[in-house]
């Protein structure tokens, strides 16, 4: 098995003396080939970080780091020229077209400007962009920068591809339009590394999860694998001004219970006898649904806000 | 670093060029036009009450001083507001350093492209006295490379400026405290034989001067003296000042 991306017992600290904070304490992974790796964790985990480190831009304390066969950081420059980036934030150059964008991005690889130009309209097709190339950045909406970014990405016909929460901001439209686009790279065989709050986006588009907490790598494996894994099968949700005054009543029929604000969350592998027992009440709304990604990602990690 | 490489910036140079391309007319009209202004009124204005100093014109004497301080004002707005906003507002370089450009590389292209900046102001700059008719001298020529030097120490140290800085108002620290003392004791307006000797000394230490002195003769018609001194502070201020820059940023990166 060939890893694309590799850490090994990967440290690192910010700060000095008393205000040193340990960041990434000892992760190991592996990004295997062709794989889409999803990275998920709650801000401040040591998502960002991590990928920085990946990409050599900022040096482990200890531990090792390979990418594309290339030791990093010492040959992080290298290893870059087979690797697209699309960074969390938008860092289009605003003073520039569209098409100017991605000829300008070409050049930094060391590609001609005929070359870099020739690439131009099936960049823009692949980003659904095409007669798009002379528009100005500041006329787009944030899902085309952002389909725009990714072609930016693309300008190296990159092996690996680090996305660093791709559809933060989008709308439910332009988020399944970058999914389709992301799901095309993966069937060209491209490597993906993206790092992502939402699960249901991690749960459509990878074939494994890291989730890290704290700087802690806390679980991986397939979607999947980590629901059945880590959760109970059924999950039953009540809406109501007292839900936690239930609690009690139906704990007999949950292995685990959970009180949010308004909504009572029940975790259960007989679902249909909690129901019942759920009917009798008044004045509560109760949805029945499967575990998923979220479950485990909220069971992994707890629910306190993370800022 | 071993993929060292001196010329792997040009495409950045290129990415600041084409921009550039697009607000020449007002990036010229602010690095150039307030040299100018500076030139015309005091040249004409003062000129009039003082006709000669050190055997030419003030209005030729103030032109050189103009010219020196013009390819400053150039390169030190590049070096500052400019790279700043790449570097922290429009988060330019995050996306070049995803390429395979290094820090160094970044900072070539800014060092070489605030260099420009001074060229480009210069060359304006004599035009106008051509059409003006203050000067006409071939030697018009050999202030290019001057600015060019002017353009590279004046880079270095804005680029020093902007590894500290936290936002914009930073910079007005380094005009107020730092560029428009030097041009007090510099010899831009005036020249700096009655200042006192320390004042002289404190002048002679910094870059501003030693432009001064190469392009003042040259809009005369001659050539300067002490040239391999005058470079000699110049690159100094040039290189050091990139080095010193340089190793900021990169701390500035890494955390």
């Amino acid at each position: 098995m060939s890893a694309v991306l590799e850490f090994k017992d990967v440290h690192k600290s910010f700060g000095k003396g008393e205000a040193k904070r340990e960041v990434v304490r000892g992760v190991s992974l592996a990004v295997e080939s062709g794989q889409c790796f999803g990275f998920l964790g709650p801000n401040g985990a040591g998502k960002t970080t991590s990928l920085k480190m990946a990409l050599g831009q900022t040096s482990p304390d200890s531990g090792t780091i390979r990418m594309l066969n290339h030791a990093i950081p010492a040959e992080a420059r290298i290893a870059r020229e087979k690797v697209g980036v699309v960074p969390q934030m938008d860092n289009l150059d605003p003073d520039f077209t569209v098409a100017e964008n991605l000829i300008v991005y070409s050049r930094y690889f060391g590609m001609s400007d005929a070359k870099a130009k020739s690439q131009v309209p099936m960049l823009l097709e692949f980003a659904g962009l095409t007669g798009r190339e002379n528009a100005n950045i500041r006329e787009l909406s944030g899902g085309m920068k952002r389909r725009l970014t990714i072609a930016r990405a693309l300008v190296n016909d990159p092996d690996f591809i680090v996305l660093d929460e791709p559809t933060t901001g989008l709308d439910p439209q332009a988020r399944h339009l970058i999914w389709d686009r992301l799901k095309a790279l993966r069937a060209r065989g491209k490597t993906l590394l993206l790092t992502t709050h939402f699960m249901d986006e991690a749960e459509r588009l990878c074939d494994r999860l890291a989730v890290i907490d704290a700087g802690l790598l806390i679980a991986e494996g397939s979607p999947r694998e980590l629901i059945e894994k880590t959760i109970e099968p059924d999950v039953v949700e009540v809406f109501g001004d007292d839900v936690a005054s239930l609690k009690d009543r139906v704990s007999a029929f949950a292995t685990r219970i959970e009180v949010a604000g308004e909504t009572l969350f029940a975790y259960t592998t007989t679902p249909k006898p909690l129901t019942e027992a759920l009917s009798q009440f008044a004045g509560i709304r109760v949805l029945h649904r499967p575990a998923n990604l979220e479950d485990v990602f909220i069971k992994l990690t707890g629910r306190e806000l993370r800022d | 670093m071993s993929d060292f490489s001196l010329f792997r910036f040009i495409p950045i140079w290129r990415r600041h060029f084409l921009a550039w391309k697009k607000y020449w007319l007002s990036s010229l009209m602010f690095s150039t036009f307030e040299p100018l202004v500076y030139m015309v009124g005091f040249g004409y204005g003062m000129g009039a009450l003082v006709p000669e100093l050190g055997g030419m014109t003030y209005v030729a004497f103030i032109a050189s001083g103009s010219l020196a301080f013009g390819a400053q004002n150039g390169a030190t707005f590049e070096g500052m507001y400019s790279a700043f906003s790449r570097m922290f507002i429009q988060r330019t370089w995050d996306a070049i350093i995803n390429a395979p450009m290094s820090l160094f590389d970044v900072m070539m292209s800014e060092w070489t492209i605030a260099a420009t900046k001074a060229v480009l102001s210069s060359v304006t700059f004599i035009a106008a006295l051509l059409v003006l008719g203050i000067s006409r001298e071939w030697t018009l020529i050999w202030v290019v490379p001057v600015a060019l030097l002017i353009g590279l120490a004046f880079a270095a140290l804005a680029l020093i400026m902007t590894a500290v800085a936290k936002g914009y108002e930073f910079f007005s620290y380094w005009f107020s405290l730092g560029v428009l003392p030097m041009a007090m004791i510099s010899g831009v307006f005036f020249p700096v034989e009655q200042l006192p000797k320390w004042l002289q000394f404190i002048g002679d230490c910094l870059p501003l001067k030693h432009g001064v002195e190469l392009i003042r003769p040259l809009v005369q018609g001659k050539l300067p003296s002490d040239v391999l001194l005058h470079v000699g502070v110049l690159a100094l201020y040039a290189l050091g000042g990139f080095a010193i820059a340089t190793h900021l940023i990169r701390k500035r990166f890494a955390n």
